[in-house]
């Protein structure tokens, strides 16, 4: 009898707690939203890019802010749960009235907070490589699309240089990334005289971590005497299996090298590289890049680790996201100055063309029409120290394609 | 990763380069042009590196470790080894002029590094030892090339050793598969049939092939001889490849076995759905991950022995572990089972989170130690791995520490009154809360046992224990519950069924037709495999 | 101890509990649309977006803890798959929802984006209908309706209960989110369905919607509890409470569980179904890891913190742990599993009745003090959760 009474107090309670959640915000900061995984199964790798995103934040704010103001970082926590990124993406711009939000990784949380910036005319600045295939006027992307990381690392392993390979594994974790990662790479190698039979293109599920069977089916496909390579996407928690099963297994990188698109120096403390040396991986950026850049950056990174307690601070790493979680704070900065507002269109119009001197040792641009990033790309080979040798790299950043003209339909895509 | 340890290997290189590369500097030189490719363009290096291989001699040596390490470099057009700060000639091995910062050094990629390989096993072929020149025999039977039929045969005509030889001749006999001469082409067909390669039988079957309506293979008996080999050599594969499966099923096995028979112990005795069954895995994961620290750091000579160290370390701590949670927390929800799930999920989420916390999100890396590194190899192609061998082995030896322990001792006679009955253990006298506690301890310590062997297969991160969830719960229900002999034989047989499914419908298939078999299976047998005998009231 | 049905009914439904149906009705439909949609963004009691699409989405949770305490707090049956029955009806109004974007997605096809992008040149055939509102609304109650139907004859036929039913029902969900995770299977893979447009031709994102969602989720949460609360204090609710008690005495006695099992199993999929067909507009998203068994265990988390065997006691519950997550991830964004792995553990050691078990006690110790006399003969406690399931 009591029940239905309270039940009421709960509904109305829940409701005012929802509706006065949101603090009163000063006037004299701009807040700045966080919105990666610090629990789930993410955390593992978006952990980092808070950090990077709080270095970044307070770097700029010890040299005096923007507009005078002070920067303010709202960090919240989704939990790997798609429908909350949504829904905290949704408090960061509405609630807490944050001026930009960095974040997401997977490309499934990316693609469930899309709609929302767009109906609240958010910004977005998502710093992972990804699938391309989408473009979207609120959203700009730091990391790599397939044109900046796949396609040259493919061809590098087809060059004298890379090792003439002639047969080809695509390896993935099942979603969205590899597929298209795949599809595009299949294209392509068509497109260069591959034939099917050449191809051989396999998935496995989230979380797998029994690679016997896989790397059977490699070594035998392998077998036929003609270089073989495999393109792996398999996703951040499998691959340590995937690597450890491949060294025990004896295929060494002299036979049957593997090229990676999500393994990088975080992803490689979690493994003992030692039996991997040789194995590639294709990025905008290495840590071990040698420039003025990297090293100041990768020594505040170091120092804001010590600094605030990150567990085993003195072995941290630098990668590929972190830079461009990095480089995507400071162009927004940078833009933010030149509209002399946070106003969402303003800073968008004011994004195109900015320039930055980058940890990678280039200046990089963003595209005037596209929201992606000019970038370099580099292929490393894997260094017992879970570090990488760059083997190769492009001369200039290239500009990105997020619409791949290897794919039907995306014929003059290219730009908003 | 470690920078101390960096600089110490570096100055290992240092002296060794020094102690093998400063007595040959002096004794004798390599011609100026034998290096100077390396000054050249990527293909030029890789000509140099093949020609001082072929002909090479002792010098070649230290200028491919050089390459090896890092070491060589161009100034000038001028080929040189950096030694630390001081730049000597390549070729001749005296000191150069020149700042060693202005030296670009030879990026050294995979396919120099094969080149190298290859290099060096051609040098190899020399050697005194017998197992050296076997290895480099592998090496260049591999994929051997018609340029280096001169060499394999000069190395042929030298040997004595019969296993070499046969290397050797079926190298030589993959060169001659292509001979315009259909006598050579037929003794080559039949020299290969003694190997196990399915490259082999891959250039067998190509000359079996019509092109065009026309054979590859003209010569009617070089076709029958190939037949002949094919047949020998796809016998082979196929036993080694069923062997492979049936050992990686084994192994899947023996894992889900360690990961779910602690779950097996708890869950009988207590029927307490223990949610955070997978993070006493992680615990036990993470003591194996702290004794590798501890003798990384302090005992360095012995750190292969990490992992023997570490089986008493993580049963304790995970034990212990389990001593806590029983205390505190699953001891109050005696005669509510289902709610413990509630506590144990609660648990599961504040160990997670704590071991992130502290460790870090990230996945921590622990390296076989070097007897669990490599494998057998029973055919080419098919490696059982060493770790997986020994995890194997472990879970044999758990298994028997459990079963002796549940069979044997007066504990486990308790354990098992219990499980059976518990009201009847409790009146004749078995002190039944102190069994919970024990049975727990131990069933908590074995579960961390299970974490140690998946630290050497496995991902070892704060989660790492939620994807065994489901698995290790299947286990213990197909098995029957309180059963370890269920146990044995649900997880032995889950890994086999699965990875006899995997090789033919794919992993994702596979791992559904397991579940959904799992479903029907229970439908038939609803107590699981081995159900406790006996007339039961079910409330 | 037979006390006639319209006594129970009535005594489930006093006339207070038909004034706080009537607020709640109220609360939803008139003051919720006016703070939303009628007061400008200024003002004091303006209900922003975020706060109607959260407890919209909160209430789908209520529902479905309704469904869940139905089927474990008054039957026994642990499921350990309810976020499947929720996926599915989700998946099931999401295929229409993918259908009414229409040529607006980013290839400008007939087909939804993942579809064209499969290289897929028509639907699938069980995509059939789903351009239509009706049955999509149908699907999204038969679906779950159907699978929870099919599993649940066979496992309450071989007579599978407790912990066994638990893991395969796990096991169920588990296999199905693996499937669903398969491109080919022809939902989006792990994407699964997103960046919705439409529901009968208007405007998905206008606010006039999102009251329309939140008002029509007040109301499958008023039905499914008044339905709930119905059938717990019919004869049916007490042939339940008996199977879970002691399913072979009820046995004995002549009724058969699986008819009883069956139906309330059935009933419970279907709440779970409309619940998540509700739930996808409201976030926009659906995809296989609302079917992980972490999702499936929260639910049962819900109904044992708010106490189960107490239809509001299970709101509360849903309530309670999203609201607290909804907070603590924002505030406290690396700290917040401790807080509520705390909750969980404490609530089981100390409150093992939940908030609804908490809240009786301190009814009762209230009313024991000031009206000591009335309180023997009204308010004795009914032991709700059962010894042992």
């Amino acid at each position: 009898m009591q029940n239905r009474r309270s039940f009421i107090k709960a509904l109305v309670l829940s409701a005012s707690i929802a509706a006065i959640g949101a603090p009163v915000h000063a006037a004299d900061t701009i807040k700045v939203g966080v919105l990666h995984s610090l629990s789930g199964t993410m955390a593992i790798s978006e952990t980092a890019l808070k950090n990077t995103a709080l270095l970044a934040i307070e770097e700029i704010n010890a040299s005096g802010g923007v507009l005078g103001k002070q920067l303010e970082a709202v960090v919240v926590d989704p939990a790997s749960d798609w429908p909350l990124f949504a829904e905290k993406a949704r408090q960061l711009v509405s609630q807490d009235k944050v001026a930009v939000v960095f974040g997401c990784w997977t490309s499934v949380s990316r693609k469930s907070v899309n709609p929302v910036f767009k109906e609240l005319n958010g910004l977005l600045f998502y710093p992972v490589q990804y699938e391309g295939e989408e473009l979207e006027k609120n959203v700009f992307y730091t990391g790599a699309a397939p044109n900046q990381q796949a396609i040259p690392a493919v061809e590098y392993l087809m060059s004298e240089e890379g090792g003439g390979a002639k047969r080809f594994v695509l390896l993935g974790t099942d979603y969205v990334y590899p597929r298209t990662t795949n599809k595009i790479l299949r294209a392509f190698l068509k497109s260069k005289g591959v034939k099917d039979e050449d191809i051989l293109e396999t998935y496995t599920p989230f979380g797998h971590s029994d690679y016997q069977t896989i790397i059977a089916d490699i070594k035998k496909f392998a077998s036929t005497g003609r270089k073989t390579t495999v393109i792996s996407t398999i996703n951040g928690d499998s691959n340590v299996p995937f690597y450890k099963e491949l060294g025990n297994a004896g295929l060494k990188a002299t036979d049957v090298p593997v090229v990676a698109f999500s393994v990088g120096e975080e992803e490689l403390r979690g493994v003992d590289t030692k039996p991997l040396v040789g194995h590639l991986a294709a990025w905008n950026y290495f840590e071990s890049l040698k420039n003025a850049e990297n090293t100041a950056f990768i020594a505040k990174y170091r120092a804001w680790a010590k600094a605030n307690g990150v567990p085993n601070a003195d072995t941290v790493v630098t990668n590929d996201p972190m830079e461009a979680t990095y480089v995507g704070i400071h162009m927004w900065k940078q833009a933010v100055e030149k509209a002399g507002s946070t106003d969402t269109d303003k800073v968008i119009a004011a994004l195109s063309g900015q320039t930055f001197k980058a940890p990678s040792g280039f200046t990089l641009t963003m595209d005037k029409t596209n929201h992606h990033l000019h970038k370099p790309v580099f292929i490393g080979e894997v260094r017992a120290d879970g570090q990488f040798d760059v083997v190769w790299q492009t001369k200039q950043p290239i500009r990105a394609q997020p619409w791949s003209p290897y794919i039907a339909g995306n014929e003059g895509k290219q730009g908003l | 990763m470690n920078p101390f340890s960096f600089r110490r290997c570096w100055s290992w290189l240092c002296l060794f380069v020094m102690l093998s590369g400063l007595p040959l500097s002096v004794s004798a030189a390599l011609a100026p042009e034998r290096v100077s490719g390396f000054a050249g363009d990527f293909s030029s290096r890789l000509a140099a590196i093949e020609a001082l291989g072929a002909d090479g001699g002792a010098d070649a040596h230290r200028v491919l470790d050089a390459l090896e390490n890092g070491m060589l470099g161009v100034i000038d057009g001028q080929v040189v080894i950096v030694e630390g700060d001081a730049i000597r000639d390549a070729a001749s091995g005296e000191a150069a002029e020149g700042d060693v910062a202005a030296v670009t050094v030879i990026t050294v990629n995979n396919r120099i590094r094969r080149a190298l390989i290859s290099a060096r096993a051609t040098l190899a072929l020399a050697a005194d030892d017998v197992a050296t020149r076997l290895a480099a025999a592998h090496t260049l039977g591999e994929s051997p090339a018609a340029e280096q039929m001169p060499l394999l045969e000069q190395a042929l005509a030298r040997e004595k050793n019969d296993n070499v030889r046969a290397v050797l001749m079926r190298a030589i006999a993959r060169i001659n598969l292509a001979s315009p001469d259909a006598a050579l082409r037929r003794q080559a067909a039949e020299d290969l049939g003694s190997a196990s390669d399915p490259v082999v039988r891959n250039l067998l079957a190509a000359l079996l092939e019509k092109r065009d309506g026309d054979w590859v293979e003209p010569d009617a008996e070089v076709r029958a001889a190939a037949v002949r080999s094919m047949t020998s050599i796809e016998r082979r594969i196929t036993a080694a490849q069923a062997m492979g499966t049936v050992f990686s099923g084994l192994s899947l096995g023996s894992i889900l076995l360690l990961a779910a028979l602690g779950l097996a112990i708890t869950y009988g005795v207590m029927g307490v759905i223990n949610m955070a069954h997978g993070e006493l895995l992680m615990i036990g994961a993470y003591a194996t991950f702290v004794v590798q620290g501890v003798f990384r750091e302090h005992f360095p000579q012995w750190v292969d022995g990490y992992v023997i160290a570490a089986i008493p370390v993580a049963f304790l701590v995970a034990a212990l572990a389990g001593v806590v949670m029983e205390r505190l927390v699953l001891r109050h929800l005696y005669g509510r089972p289902l709610e413990s799930l509630l506590a144990t999920w609660g648990l599961s989420l504040v160990l997670i989170q704590g071991a992130r916390v502290t460790f870090g999100p990230q996945n921590l890396e622990l390296s076989n130690p070097s007897w669990m590194t490599g494998g057998i190899e029973l055919a080419a192609g098919v490696v059982l791995p060493f770790n997986r061998i020994v995890i194997i082995g472990f879970a044999a030896f758990v298994l028997l520490l459990v079963w002796l322990m549940m069979q044997k001792t007066r504990l486990g006679m308790f354990v098992r009154a219990v499980t059976q009955n518990r009201p009847m253990a409790g009146c004749v006298g078995v002190p039944t809360a102190r069994v919970d506690t024990l049975a727990f301890a131990i069933g908590s310590g074995v579960a961390g046992l299970g974490g140690l062997a998946l630290s050497q297969v496995a991902n070892v991160g704060p989660a790492m224990g939620q994807g065994y969830i489901v698995d290790t719960f299947m286990v213990v229900v197909l098995g029957g519950v309180g059963q370890l002999a269920g146990a044995v034989w649900a997880a032995l047989g889950l890994g086999i069924v699965s990875k006899f499914l995997e090789g033919w419908a794919g992993a994702v298939i596979a791992k559904i037709l397991v579940l959904v078999f799992i479903i029907i299976f229970i439908q038939k047998r609803p107590q699981g495999l081995f159900a406790l005998k006996g007339r039961f009231a079910d409330d | 101890m037979r006390i006639p049905f319209t006594v129970r009914l009535l005594r489930g439904a006093p006339k207070s509990g038909w004034i706080a149906l009537l607020i709640i009705a109220f609360i939803a439909w008139v003051a919720v649309p006016f703070a939303h949609l009628a007061l400008p963004p200024e003002h004091a009691f303006y209900l922003p977006g975020y706060a109607v699409k959260l407890v919209g989405k909160i209430m789908c949770y209520m529902t479905v803890a309704v469904a869940m305490d139905l089927v474990w707090g008054y039957t026994g049956i642990l499921s350990l798959g309810h976020g499947l029955f929720f996926a599915l009806g989700g998946y099931a109004f999401g295929m229409y929802l993918m259908r009414q974007i229409g040529r607006d997605g980013s290839y400008g096809a007939d087909l939804p984006d993942f579809m064209v992008f499969l290289d897929w040149k028509e639907l699938p055939w069980y995509w059939t209908g789903s351009d239509s509102f009706a049955w999509a609304i149908f699907l999204a109650m038969a679906l779950p309706g159907l699978v929870a139907f099919a599993f649940g004859y066979f496992a309450f036929r071989s007579r599978i209960r407790g912990v066994y039913f638990s893991i395969i029902t796990q096991a169920l969900t588990y296999a199905a989110m693996l499937l669903f995770f398969r491109n080919e299977t022809g939902f989006g893979g792990n994407n699964g369905f997103t960046d919705f447009k439409r529901i009968l031709g208007y405007d998905i994102t206008s606010p006039q919607m999102r009251v329309v969602l939140f008002g029509l989720s007040a109301a499958l949460l008023i039905a499914c509890l008044s339905l709930g609360r119905y059938l717990v204090g019919s004869r049916l609710g007490r042939v339940l409470a008996a199977i879970r008690d002691a399913e072979s005495r009820a046995m004995f006695i002549g009724y058969n569980p699986l008819h009883y099992k069956l139906f309330i199993w059935t009933l419970s999929a279907v709440m779970c179904g409309l619940a998540g067909a509700l739930y996808v507009p409201q976030m926009g998203i659906i995809n296989p890891s609302e079917m992980s068994p972490a999702n499936s265990i929260e639910i049962a988390v819900w109904v044992a913190v708010g106490g189960r065997g107490t239809l509001t006691g299970a709101v509360f519950g849903a309530g309670i742990v999203n609201l607290a997550k909804s907070y603590l991830t924002a505030t406290m964004s690396e700290y917040w599993p401790f807080f509520l792995g705390g909750l969980f553990i404490v609530v089981t050691l100390y409150l093992p009745d939940g908030v609804a078990g908490l809240w009786r006690r301190f009814v009762e110790r209230k009313a024991a003090t000031t009206t000591a006399v009335e309180a023997e003969t009204e308010a004795k406690p009914t032991k709700t959760a059962g010894a042992s399931a």
